[in-house]
């Protein structure tokens, strides 16, 4: 029971997107295709997923034991950038399909703070593994289902008539606030 | 040596409201006008150091491995502004709490690196941080000032409204962030397409 309110805590409740401000960037710059949107949730899962795993047993195995807690800024970083650009070889070495679709995206995971943020939050939260790996594939779905149900509502907002000065980028924040204000309601669910 | 860059930096070449980079600091802060310097401070100092640092080794790092050196450097000022904030700003250090090291991965610092210092002299450098340093510590207390007026009543700490205002409470929640910023981007494009004609 606790594993399934974390899980819906990191996803629903504290939505890393619309109340935790991690991951603005793709969530405005790539939302206004579903199908775009559609890969870089995919590739946002996959990345945070191993990420978090590998950051976590870095923390634990590496920094802790060695008193070197003051470099996990640097580390956590770089091996988020490279474990994308490994990740970006072996896709396009086995999946020249899945590279096809999520490559353009990949390079752009490593400047997203949801999963910096999201490796960061395990260790500040002093999570177990288990728990470590249900919050980061929480907060992962819970970005891809924002992500996702923004980029529809956006594809209906092209066709509809906005005032002219509204136009562009004030009118896709104006929307994702109202979307986080809808989001509001789930507070209070789970502690 | 032109103090025109510096200028450019913190209105025209503006990286909130003209490049719409380092959103996600911007609205997660700017729950007063003090979180908002705060945090455009710290993040100012991380971009002129980098700046200077980037431009000073821009003929030594090749090409191809770049990026990575200059996230390093930027996440080497990144530990120090956060160690420093923490042994002498313990108060906001907790109020910014996870968007400090999230620095290291905002937009606008790793942009100017590549695209400003690692073509440009040292002294350019430094002022290009300081402008596009200055107008991220700009948008983000014009944004923090507009979600205290409004949802705390009060600027800066100080009360404006007297007892009796009733703030509407949801501008310093998540939803006010970006309803304030769709707004001041309204402002912006109205004076913007209004001068195009």
């Amino acid at each position: 029971m606790e594993y399934i309110l974390l899980f819906i805590s990191a996803s629903i409740v504290n939505n890393f997107v619309l109340s935790r401000f991690l991951g603005i960037c793709p969530f405005i710059g790539v939302s206004r295709k579903l199908d775009t949107a559609i890969g870089m949730s995919l590739a946002v899962i996959f990345v945070m997923g191993v990420a978090g795993i590998v950051t976590w047993i870095i923390q634990y195995a590496v920094l802790n034991p060695l008193n070197l807690g003051y470099l996990q800024t640097i580390i956590f970083i770089l091996v988020i950038a490279s474990l994308v650009q490994f990740v970006e070889m072996v896709i396009e070495k086995t999946s020249p399909d899945l590279y096809a679709s999520l490559g353009i995206f990949l390079p752009l995971i490593t400047t997203n703070c949801a999963v910096l943020g999201a490796a960061i939050l395990n260790i500040q939260n002093g999570f177990s593994f288990l728990k470590m790996l249900i919050f980061t594939i929480g907060s992962a779905v819970g970005f891809a289902f924002a992500l996702i149900l923004f980029s529809g509502i956006r594809e209906r907002i092209e066709y509809s008539d906005i005032p002219f000065y509204f136009r562009g980028l004030p009118i896709t924040l104006i929307t994702a606030g109202i979307l986080s204000l809808a989001f509001m309601g789930f507070s209070g669910l789970v502690k | 040596m032109k103090l025109s860059v510096m200028f450019d930096g913190i209105w025209k070449n503006n990286g909130v409201f003209k490049q719409v980079l380092g959103t996600c600091p911007t609205l997660a802060v700017t729950t007063s006008v003090k979180n908002g310097l705060g945090m455009g401070l710290a993040t100012t100092f991380v971009l002129i150091c980098s700046n200077i640092v980037v431009s000073l080794i821009k003929n030594i790092v090749p090409s191809k491995v770049r990026i990575p050196v200059y996230i390093v450097v930027i996440a080497s000022f990144v530990t120090i502004v956060d160690l420093m904030m923490n042994a002498y700003l313990h108060d906001l250090h907790k109020i910014l709490g996870l968007f400090i090291p999230l620095i290291v991965v905002n937009c606008i610092i790793l942009g100017r690196a590549e695209g400003f210092a690692s073509k440009n002299g040292v002294a350019d450098s430094l002022l290009d941080g300081i402008g596009i340093g200055l107008g991220f510590t700009l948008a983000l207390s014009i944004l923090g000032g507009v979600r205290e007026i409004l949802g705390n009543g009060s600027i800066l700490g100080f009360n404006l409204f007297g007892s009796s205002f009733s703030p509407a409470i949801a501008m310093i929640m998540p939803p006010g962030a970006f309803i304030g910023l769709g707004f001041i981007m309204f402002v912006i494009s109205y004076f913007e397409k209004r001068k195009r004609g």
